[in-house]
């Protein structure tokens, strides 16, 4: 009864005024109820049509967006296998000057090794003369018994030593031929081996080659798919763009260590040199000088990568010519050097400064200075610290530009992603908006439900006189046509609602 | 050519930007010591505080010690004070000196006859204001008993906007515990005069207590 006191009372009872109310609310809603329905409609149609379009505007923005990720992973792929495509030909290239440099002298080491070698052939083909078979003679000339003449006995005797003589000499000879084919024969064994082994080694040089060239073809393979943009080609890049995000995010995360360290380093005695009392903002001018340095330390190092052709994050310096970029790289690790040492030089000031605010900390508390440990393995350790940790962070290019390529492939992927599900939000939005709209039409039809049960009593009743007296009229003219033609009326009547 | 003007523009608007939007962060401290009656008997804790403070200021920032005595209105009532250097090699050698003259002035203090604080405030609050100091402290170490001697008129109205006054170690006296409601008001009437003079108020009785004590405003 309390919500109805807003309402003015018609009669002295209240539960009576409130009933006025109520039918006079259900009739005016009943009176309104085809505007209204109208009116909840086109807000359930205007909601899910706008969320469409909107829908449809960000489906197309993700789709451009999808286009441009697709082109540049596939152009950061074409890149990627240019390299190194262009590397393993820079190899093959040094390799086969490398061999062919050698060559000549390889075929010179060979002829000269042939020649040697067909010389000894040569010298090695005659035979030592093969020995006369003496050996019956003298023994037969030996077993002949001279019986009477001791003529003959001397006769045979002289030709037994002469033949003897001659045996001796012969197979002397022999041994001489002999041994001296065989020093010729043993002279060839290196020149033999040493032909193997420079064949050898080109053998080794031809499969070195061959390995590389299948690796070019490797490389040529995934090369002509990314050209032909296959989805295997696609998915590989993406796997890999996503794989290069998080190494190079966590290497750069422990550079960013280094760096901080090295911040600590240098920000103490950097106060002393631009003072400790100056603030740009809300920070220390001796940290942001500090910082700065570390700046230009990772800056020198990025030039100093790309003078080298390591990363490529400035085309500009890898199209220069070798001379001028042999110069930047000696300009840039000159400067490297020297923040290096100043880099020392301001460690050992740190230390020294730390000491001392840890002996006046110390004297301040009533402790004695003494206390202060002296060793000298704390300061050499900072400075070696501060000269190599810009060396060290000099590597920082390589993460670095991993990072910034593959950042590009998975931002832009993970834009895609969020406006697909925008797209999908607001498609739900709509629908939500559209139904929406039906149930509340379906609720204030359930609200005004009485007048609704009244209007279809009347209706019935009406028709039902309607039909009596038109049946009456047509079977007096037609004889009985006029119950189907009001039932035609009555059904076309429904399908009009129902529209 | 183009770009290098832009890049040179750039960098000098951020300069002068950078260099115009500096705010003073210098503190500048000023340390009052009641040297008499009793409570010069309290000045060891002092030398702590003094050192604490020493501990804690940095590079740049301005401290001072000055006595509390009959007339303190005089610059002669200024036992140390410095500028510390930006560098801060310098400024560890400048906070040694400032010690061992605190030291010195602890070990050889006279008693002082009457406690004439208000004097002390006025020169603390001319000198702190002569440093250009960003945050100004004016540290009272007394019992906040203000005893004149004849003669000294001291009804003039402190200016304190931008002044943090803290006092420390306010000892209560035998007639306090007779009567905490002297204690009470004693605090209460410096606490009006603080704040009447646009400065703020704190008082640190516990010693223990001292950390962050320029931290807040």
């Amino acid at each position: 009864m309390t919500n109805l006191a807003f309402f003015p009372t018609i009669t002295s009872n209240p539960v009576f005024s409130a009933l006025i109310w109520i039918g006079l609310i259900l009739a005016a809603m009943y009176l309104a109820r085809k505007p209204s329905h109208r009116c909840l409609s086109a807000l359930g149609l205007l909601v899910r049509s706008s969320m469409r379009l909107m829908a449809k505007s960000v489906k197309m923005a993700q789709k451009r967006l999808s286009d441009r990720n697709r082109d540049v992973l596939l152009s950061a792929g074409k890149e990627h296998a240019e390299r190194l495509v262009e590397r393993e030909f820079e190899r093959i290239g040094t390799a086969v000057q490398r061999d062919l440099e050698g060559y000549p002298q390889l075929q010179r080491s060979l002829n000269e090794s042939l020649v040697k070698l067909d010389e000894d052939y040569q010298n090695s083909v005659d035979i030592p003369q093969k020995l006369p078979d003496w050996g019956k003679v003298i023994k037969a000339i030996a077993g002949i018994q001279p019986k009477s003449d001791p003529l003959v006995g001397n006769m045979l005797k002289d030709i037994h030593h002469t033949l003897s003589e001659q045996h001796a000499k012969g197979v002397e000879k022999h041994r001489a031929d002999t041994a001296k084919r065989h020093t010729i024969l043993s002279r060839m064994v290196p020149l033999l081996r040493g032909i193997k082994k420079t064949l050898g080694g080109l053998d080794k040089s031809l499969s070195d080659l061959s390995l590389r060239a299948k690796r070019i073809d490797r490389y040529m393979d995934n090369y002509e798919q990314i050209r032909n943009q296959t989805d295997a080609a696609l998915r590989t890049l993406s796997s890999s763009s996503l794989t290069q995000f998080f190494i190079s995010g966590g290497v750069l995360i422990i550079a960013l260590g280094g760096a901080v360290i090295n911040f600590n380093l240098i920000a103490l005695p950097m106060s002393e040199m631009v003072g400790g009392a100056s603030y740009i903002g809300p920070y220390k001018t001796s940290d942001i000088a500090g910082l700065v340095i570390i700046c230009l330390e990772i800056c020198t190092g990025i030039f100093l990568m790309e003078s080298l052709r390591i990363t490529r994050l400035f085309p500009i310096i890898g199209s220069m010519d070798d001379r001028m970029r042999r110069t930047m790289f000696w300009t840039a690790l000159s400067l490297l050097a020297i923040l290096a040492g100043v880099e020392s030089a301001l460690a050992f000031m740190r230390d020294r400064i730390a000491a001392d605010t840890e002996a006046l900390r110390q004297s301040l508390a009533g402790v004695s200075p003494n206390a202060v440990a002296g060793s000298i393995i704390p300061t050499v350790g900072q400075m070696v610290m501060g000269f190599i940790l810009p060396f060290i962070l000099t590597f920082v290019a390589i993460p670095l530009e991993s990072f910034v390529a593959s950042a590009r492939t998975i931002l832009g992927l993970a834009a895609a992603s969020t406006l697909r599900i925008l797209a999908f939000a607001l498609r739900l939005i709509g629908n939500l908006g559209y139904y929406a709209g039906r149930l509340l039409i379906n609720l204030y039809d359930l609200v005004i439900f009485p007048a609704l049960w009244l209007e279809e009593i009347t209706m019935k009743i009406f028709s039902r006189t309607h039909t009596e007296e038109d049946g009456a009229e047509e079977s007096e003219n037609n004889g009985g046509l006029g119950g189907s033609i009001s039932a035609f009326d009555s059904l076309a009547q429904e399908k009009e609602m129902i529209k | 050519m183009k770009i290098f003007r832009i890049g040179i523009i750039c960098l000098l608007i951020l300069l002068t930007f950078g260099c115009s939007q500096q705010t003073n962060r210098a503190k500048g401290v000023y340390m009052l010591l009641d040297t008499s009656g009793t409570y010069a008997a309290e000045l060891k804790k002092a030398q702590l505080i003094v050192n604490y403070l020493l501990g804690v200021l940095q590079p740049g920032d301005t401290m001072a010690v000055g006595r509390i005595d009959t007339g303190s209105f005089s610059e002669k009532d200024i036992i140390a004070k410095v500028r510390f250097d930006v560098r801060p090699s310098v400024a560890n050698n400048q906070k040694r000196v400032f010690q061992n003259k605190v030291n010195a002035f602890v070990t050889e203090v006279d008693r002082s006859g009457f406690t004439d604080i208000s004097g002390g405030m006025l020169q603390a609050i001319e000198y702190l204001n002569e440093s250009e100091s960003g945050n100004k402290y004016i540290l009272i170490f007394s019992d906040l008993q203000e005893e004149l001697a004849k003669g000294y008129v001291r009804d003039v109205p402190f200016e304190l906007s931008g002044f943090n006054i803290i006092a420390l170690n306010v000892t209560k006296l035998r007639a306090d515990n007779m009567d905490p409601k002297q204690y009470l008001n004693r605090v209460e009437q410096w606490r009006e005069k603080t704040v009447g003079g646009g400065g703020s108020w704190r008082v640190i009785n516990d010693l223990e207590r001292l950390d962050n004590i320029l931290a807040r405003g």
